[in-house]
């Protein structure tokens, strides 16, 4: 049976390792290769490592260390910040990246998800949305150049809209970042990943709100998501992998046992 | 482990890096190569390969690697796509393959469940599978594809997402992982450590 990814992300910066809050007010975590290996051992199924500045720096920041990653650890893992033509993305899979991460750069020429599909093959292109809840309108909008806080803007796109748009244009997965919870760990948003899971027929992966082993079991149970991704919660200790995939599975999820 | 000239076929595709990486953490030293010499005359063959069916043998052609593909001897592993290459036909793209295992490729039918069938899922041998060796009788595998082999007489691991496919399938001295086992944790470095083990008899059958 398929297993639940517990999917542990890394925010690097300048090489290292970062966390905000509300994607804001980011600090220090460490550096990149020793929290990769450790989450790799300690049962992570996948990693995720977002290079928070790229997009919103409008440059390709040194991506030396995909490659260091990739000879390390033997799970797979995703790159994402920044990635915005053929040749970015050609380098940095080349460097032994199994997927690629879009998220601005499709908002700006949503063509691109095509152009990549076509090129490189749905199964490594992965689009990430940053949705946020608006409790004025009551609706689900999806914002671009998250990484850096004087940037972040809304675009014009609703989320269910634009998730359905890089479905059409042939995206592979989906991680679904809600900008509300983020860093709050108060909780996934099982309303709004449930609502869209019903318009994703690609895997779907959870983002935004982990603090408690029980937000996974949620999640997973209530909105059937593929994937759950966390940081804080990882890197400052609060969860253990192990104890969290033992709760998992004692719960019925199917999980990969560590 | 005893020193052996393996080489990893250049198809210039996106899990060649890993694959590599793979190979060296076991301490080989693999050799990346399009020579159609340098192939056919090593100890042992990877054929790794991400995309589209089509677009890798209209690679494979373009580097008239077609012929000594068919022709090898060796150990051969076929990774994910390269294993659907090893079959006489994929429906990706309706084309004709290497034709070195008679299998098919044929559209995952998944039924509700999402595609591609992306993440970790158990794989069971069927019958004796020397790739399979000294692991649990269940062991967990890296699988990120939309099309698949269909069970048949070739089959030497399963697995199930939606419907049975093959996970692994076998001909002589062929063999084909659909998985990944280069990222695959440990179950997957044991496989390729079993690859590189393979003996004359292993291959006759």
């Amino acid at each position: 049976m398929l297993a639940k990814r517990i999917i542990p992300c890394l925010d690097v910066r300048n090489g290292e390792v970062v966390k905000g809050v509300q994607f804001r007010n980011h600090e220090v975590i460490g550096a990149i290769e020793p929290l990769a290996e450790r989450y790799a051992q300690a049962g992570a199924d996948e990693l995720v490592f977002y290079d928070i500045t790229a997009s919103s720096d409008a440059r390709v920041v040194d991506k030396s260390w995909v490659e260091r990653i990739a000879r390390l650890i033997d799970i797979p893992f995703t790159v994402a910040g920044g990635i915005s033509s053929i040749a970015h993305a050609q380098e940095i899979l080349a460097m032994g990246a199994d997927k690629i991460s879009i998220n601005s750069p499709a908002l700006r020429d949503p063509n691109l998800i095509n152009t990549l599909v076509e090129e490189f093959g749905q199964q490594c292109i992965v689009i990430g949305i940053d949705s946020f809840y608006n409790a004025e309108t009551n609706a689900y909008e999806v914002y671009q150049f998250t990484g850096d806080e004087t940037r972040t803007q809304k675009t014009a796109w609703q989320t269910r809209d634009w998730l359905r748009e890089v479905i059409a244009r042939g995206a592979g997965e989906i991680v679904l970042n809600c900008m509300n919870q983020d860093g709050v760990r108060k909780g996934y948003d099982i309303d709004q990943l449930k609502m869209l899971r019903a318009d994703c027929p690609v895997p779907l992966i959870a983002s935004g709100g982990a603090g408690s082993i029980e937000h996974f079991e949620q999640v997973f149970e209530q909105a059937d998501v593929d994937g759950a991704l966390a940081a804080s919660v990882f890197h400052k200790g609060m969860i253990e992998i192990k104890a969290l995939k033992q709760s998992l599975q004692r719960a019925g999820i199917a999980i990969r046992p560590v | 482990m005893t020193q052996q000239n393996l080489v990893i076929v250049d198809t210039a595709c996106a899990n060649l890096s890993s694959v590599r990486f793979a190979f060296e953490r076991l301490g080989v030293i693999p050799e990346v190569t399009a020579d159609a010499a340098r192939i056919a005359a090593a100890d042992r063959v990877i054929l790794p390969g991400v995309g589209t069916a089509q677009a890798a043998m209209r690679n494979l052609q373009r580097l008239e690697l077609v012929e000594t593909l068919q022709n090898l001897q060796q150990p051969v592993l076929g990774i994910c796509l390269g294993m659907q290459l090893l079959t006489d036909w994929s429906a990706e793209g309706e084309v004709n393959c290497l034709g070195v295992i008679p299998a098919k490729t044929v559209r995952l039918q998944a039924g509700e469940l999402p595609l591609p069938h992306m993440g970790w899922n158990t794989v069971t041998a069927i019958g004796d599978n020397p790739l399979l060796r000294n692991m649990d009788a269940e062991a967990w595998f890296y699988f990120v594809h939309s099309f698949a082999v269909a069970k048949d007489d070739s089959t030497i691991a399963q697995c199930d997402y939606g419907q049975e496919f093959a996970a692994m399938i076998r001909h002589k001295n062929y063999f084909g992982a659909q998985f990944h086992p280069e990222r695959s944790g440990n179950a997957g470095a044991q496989l390729l450590k079993n690859f590189l083990e393979l003996t004359d008899a292993d291959t006759r059958a």
